[in-house]
């Protein structure tokens, strides 16, 4: 029978059947609209919940519907999950669900399979009704096999169909029962989960998922003969699971923000949907604005009248929201930004990972613009980074960003309990006199920093202008006026970069290879310098969480390694390719920071592939570096 | 008794607001300038009703009329060209308390801002808003403008504009969810003020189209107006905006309008041979978005504590 793997089970332990393996990486990939990656964050989170360590990152196609069956359509979703904790998405599958034998090619162009890698593939095209897609699937098939992968085929319309009549909708669960038996998942996790994803569906919506779950799990253990066991974590703390982008969301509810005023754009709106949901319940409002702009600007409008806000984007909604966050730095009104990134330029790889908007947060105003710049490394940090933005952003009259990307946003990973703390939420805004002699820019020398008379204190009334003002708020027309205004807005970040620690450094403080990263990329970095320190190379790395003001002592740092280098998802010129030189090549984004910042000859690697970076593809580069191999 | 306590005591106001309560500065317009005289009524208006000026706020974008806040000794923000409107919606959302205005040009609304204008006139917030438009940019010194006439010469149209100009009132009437509509002219102050006075006093977004001179760079335009007497019409109506006998006088046509008569005011605003002077249109019962702003203030933190707690609590492990 065909459903084997074709390498045995390993004989198992004497109470179980199933196989012990500390990590498995799994893949379900479909057409869009097959709820694969519902399927994928109930198995994920019904992991979590068994104490594994988990991370899954969605395969999204750039369409809302690309045609069935097409390679470029795949769509789906990767989880790893692990006796550990998880911090990337790892190197290539170990098991992939498909529902049709077109879409893995979409995953296979992005070397995500390995030879021995188990693929469970739908086999209702087999007996399809057009010729065509019979050859085309026995071709894949062959293919397949041929690439080394373990194919089992399996009837899955054919046992859905006993339960429900459209198995275009239901197959995701009767996958989701499959899995749950093949990595022997608690069947009360199980359905726990499904009752609540499908809590606003009707009572017979959800029975029959039940039902398809159950079928799947029973159709495993009846026909395949293997079972994975993966240990859960050792760990007493009380966990969490979300993604990115729902951390940001409730980070905004800690941070006691009531204003998020935004406008759709992918990979950032899922925030909103989960922000809209619960804000309400926290004294918060969400405010949809007519385009990017006008988000922004009401943005500014309420943090001005005392309720500071945040606005959540993508890298075009940044570009379009430059003039305003420009006006925001020069008047002072504290406020923050998510930018969620994606690829770029221009409309780019809208579902796909990139750090392409580091120098364009920057560096993106007319004129000297100085600012925070915060980026996430990890989901736990959305969360937290948004309550500290809000203090940041009131503190320093300044508008404070955060960069996450779309493998944060997507991303599911457990992380501690937050343990809430009642000076998260903002205070009620001050209404009290203003004191007659107190400026309403009444900087001081030492450290730029001014109080703000806020809409509504008697005595406090100014005109705020983006014109160069002096410290009564007025017009200014004297040229010494508009030097010393821009020095103060300046040495308040200085004043700020006092107050930071110098960077942790995974590894010895010393050696022949600094990495060092931003972002999202932190799991598959550590991992990577994890592996290549046990093979003896002498490579540590460094990850930043304040790209501005920098993070102090990075020269210091630096001078302990002989060589350094970035690992980022944006683009660079490669030097051993036409026309690039050592000269005239372009660095990637925080490469061009670090040069200028610490006049040290900082190398990268970067590329704009779209995918997030793989611990395997890290060591690579690492080894290239150190001339091995 | 208004006014007297059960112990006959006089209730007074806490603190009365002057003229000079609302005044700051010189204003910087040039002399002739439309500008100064709706400074003038609004400083007058702020006064008779007593607005706190701590709990007002003026919003702008860019250009000459967008100085305004500076002149004024209440709350203010110059903001960017085309973008008060946003601005004062988010100022308002939250704040039900502060009385927001919004002054604006024919460049800053009708050009650059025109997306944000009709989307404000959708939210329907209660703000008042004060466009000037005087047909030319000024401050960067005679541009053609969407509202300059065919045939205006400018330093970008050398040989005459080309096409015809944008009418505010048309388009604010044509946006879903208008509930205020007004014109008037800065060479009749009287009028002017009792048109502000009504805008102000409307629940919703009052706009106000204020025709108004810019002596430097449109010199003849009002001169044709204020010469053609039968060319202004007086609109009447006891929903309307009424002005003193004496000043109803100087119109030498008037015509009935009732301003719940959207068709009829939009037939109105199409007649480009006669300039209509009074309330076009009104609707109280619009939806306003800043009730749903308005909608969930005042928890504390230990309810926001609490709602926080519930949402980890579904994500918890």
């Amino acid at each position: 029978m065909a459903y084997t793997t074709e390498t045995k089970t390993m004989p198992a332990t004497s109470s179980s059947k199933a196989t012990k393996i500390n990590e498995h990486i799994v893949e379900i990939v479909s057409d869009s609209g097959e709820g694969a990656q519902k399927c994928g964050q109930s198995f994920a989170a019904i992991s979590a919940k068994m104490g594994n360590g988990v991370w899954t990152v969605e395969i999204i196609p750039a369409e809302i519907q690309p045609p069935a069956r097409s390679r470029e359509g795949a769509s789906g979703i990767r989880i790893r999950l692990g006796s550990e904790k998880v911090t990337n998405m790892g190197n290539e599958a170990d098991l992939v669900i498909a529902l049709n034998e077109q879409v893995p090619y979409g995953r296979i162009h992005q070397n995500a399979y390995r030879e021995g890698t188990t693929m469970l593939l739908e086999n209702k095209w087999a007996t399809d009704a057009s010729e065509a897609v019979q050859e085309k699937y026995h071709a894949a098939v062959a293919d397949f096999k041929a690439k080394g992968y373990k194919v089992i085929e399996i009837p899955m319309e054919q046992e859905c169909l006993k339960i429900v009549k459209n198995a275009r909708k239901g197959k995701n669960m009767w996958v989701l029962g499959m899995l749950s038996y093949i990595y022997n998942r608690s069947i009360d996790k199980g359905e726990t989960q499904i009752k609540t994803i499908f809590r606003k569906k009707a009572e017979a919506v959800i029975s029959a998922n039940l039902e398809l779950f159950h079928s799947g799990y029973t159709w495993a253990e009846a026909n395949l003969d293997f079972q994975y066991e993966i240990a859960p974590m050792d760990t007493r703390e009380e966990l969490v699971v979300m993604s990115g982008n729902e951390a940001i969301a409730l980070g905004i509810l800690a941070s006691g923000m009531e204003v998020c005023s935004m406008y759709p754009i992918t990979p950032a709106t899922s925030v909103s949907h989960l922000l809209a949901e619960v804000i309400k319940n926290s004294g918060g409002l969400i405010h949809q604005a007519e385009d990017e702009i006008a988000a922004v600007g009401f943005a500014i409008g309420a943090s001005y009248a005392g309720k500071t806000a945040v606005t959540i984007t993508s890298g075009p909604g940044m570009a379009l929201k430059t003039e305003f966050l420009g006006l925001a730095s020069m008047a002072e009104i504290p406020l923050v930004v998510v930018d969620v990134q994606r690829g770029g330029p221009s409309t780019g790889l809208p579902t796909k990972v990139e750090q392409g908007d580091l120098l364009s947060t920057l560096y993106g105003q007319p004129g000297d613009v100085p600012k925070i710049v915060m980026a996430a490394a990890t989901i736990e940090e959305c969360f937290h980074f948004v309550i500290l933005a809000r203090k940041l952003a009131e503190s320093f009259r300044t508008p404070v960003y955060i960069l996450t990307d779309a493998n944060l946003a997507t991303g599911q990973q457990p992380f501690p309990r937050p343990q809430i703390k009642k000076d998260w939420f903002a205070p009620p805004i001050d209404q009290s006199p203003w004191k007659a002699d107190v400026k309403p820019y009444d900087w001081d020398n030492q450290t730029g920093l001014s109080k703000r008379p806020i809409p509504g204190q008697p005595g406090g009334q100014h005109t705020i202008t983006g014109l160069a003002h002096t410290s009564k708020a007025h017009v200014s027309y004297n040229p010494n006026e508009n030097q010393e205004a821009a020095n103060l807005r300046s040495r308040k970040f200085a004043a700020f970069q006092k107050t930071l620690n110098p960077p942790h450094i995974n590894g010895d403080n010393k050696g022949d290879l600094l990495i060092v990263g931003w972002g999202s990329t932190l799991g598959a970095i550590e991992e990577a310098v994890e592996m290549a320190r046990s093979q003896g190379l002498n490579v540590s790395s460094l990850h930043l969480r304040f790209v501005s003001p920098l993070e102090p002592g990075l020269k210091g740092i630096f001078s302990n390694f002989n060589e350094i280098m970035t690992v980022e998802i944006n683009y660079s010129d490669r030097p051993d390719s036409p026309q690039f030189t050592k000269e005239n090549r372009r660095y990637a984004q925080l490469a061009t920071v670090l040069r200028a910042h610490t006049l040290v000859d900082v190398d990268c690697y970067s590329n704009v592939e779209g995918q997030p970076l793989t611990p395997n593809r890290v060591l690579g580069v690492i080894k290239n570096k150190l001339g091995i191999e | 008794m208004y006014g007297l306590k059960e112990d006959l005591t006089a209730e007074l106001p806490s603190k009365y607001f002057s003229l000079e309560g609302y005044e700051k500065g010189v204003a910087r317009w040039c002399p002739g300038c439309g500008d100064h005289a709706v400074l003038t009524n609004m400083q007058k208006l702020l006064r008779e009703k007593q607005l706190d000026p701590a709990k007002t706020v003026f919003v702008s974008g860019i250009g000459c009329s967008s100085r305004f806040p500076h002149y004024m000794n209440t709350y203010g923000f110059h903001g960017l060209h085309g973008r008060a409107f946003p601005i004062a919606e988010g100022i308002k959302f939250r704040r039900p308390d502060l009385h927001v205005f919004v002054v604006t040009g024919d460049g800053d609304c009708i050009s650059i801002g025109a997306g944000a204008w009709i989307h404000a006139i959708r939210y329907n917030m209660n703000m008042t808003v004060l466009l000037l438009n005087n047909e030319i940019y000024g401050l960067t010194k005679k541009q053609v403008s969407p509202t300059s006439r065919i045939g205006t010469i400018s330093n970008t149209t050398p040989d005459g504009s080309i096409l015809p100009p944008i009418n505010p009132v048309q388009t604010t009437m044509g946006v879903a969810n208008v509930s205020f509509v007004a014109q008037t002219a800065d060479w009749n102050p009287a009028h002017m003020y009792e048109t502000i006075k009504a805008a102000y006093e409307h629940q919703g977004f009052s706009f106000v189209h204020v025709i108004q001179r810019c002596p430097v760079f449109q010199g003849g335009l009002v001169d044709e107006l204020t010469s053609n007497k039968e060319a202004m019409v007086y609109l009447e109506h006891e929903n309307g905006i009424t002005v003193s006998e004496e000043i109803a006088r100087t119109f030498k046509q008037k015509l009935t309008h009732d301003p719940a008569n959207l068709s009829a005011a939009r037939d109105l605003a199409m007649d480009d041979t006669k300039v209509y002077m009074g309330l076009f249109y009104q609707n109280k019962d619009a939806p306003r978005y800043d009730d749903y702003g308005a909608s969930n203030l005042g928890f504390t933190v230990e309810q926001k504590e609490a709602a926080l707690n519930h949402e980890l609590d579904k994500f918890a492990i």
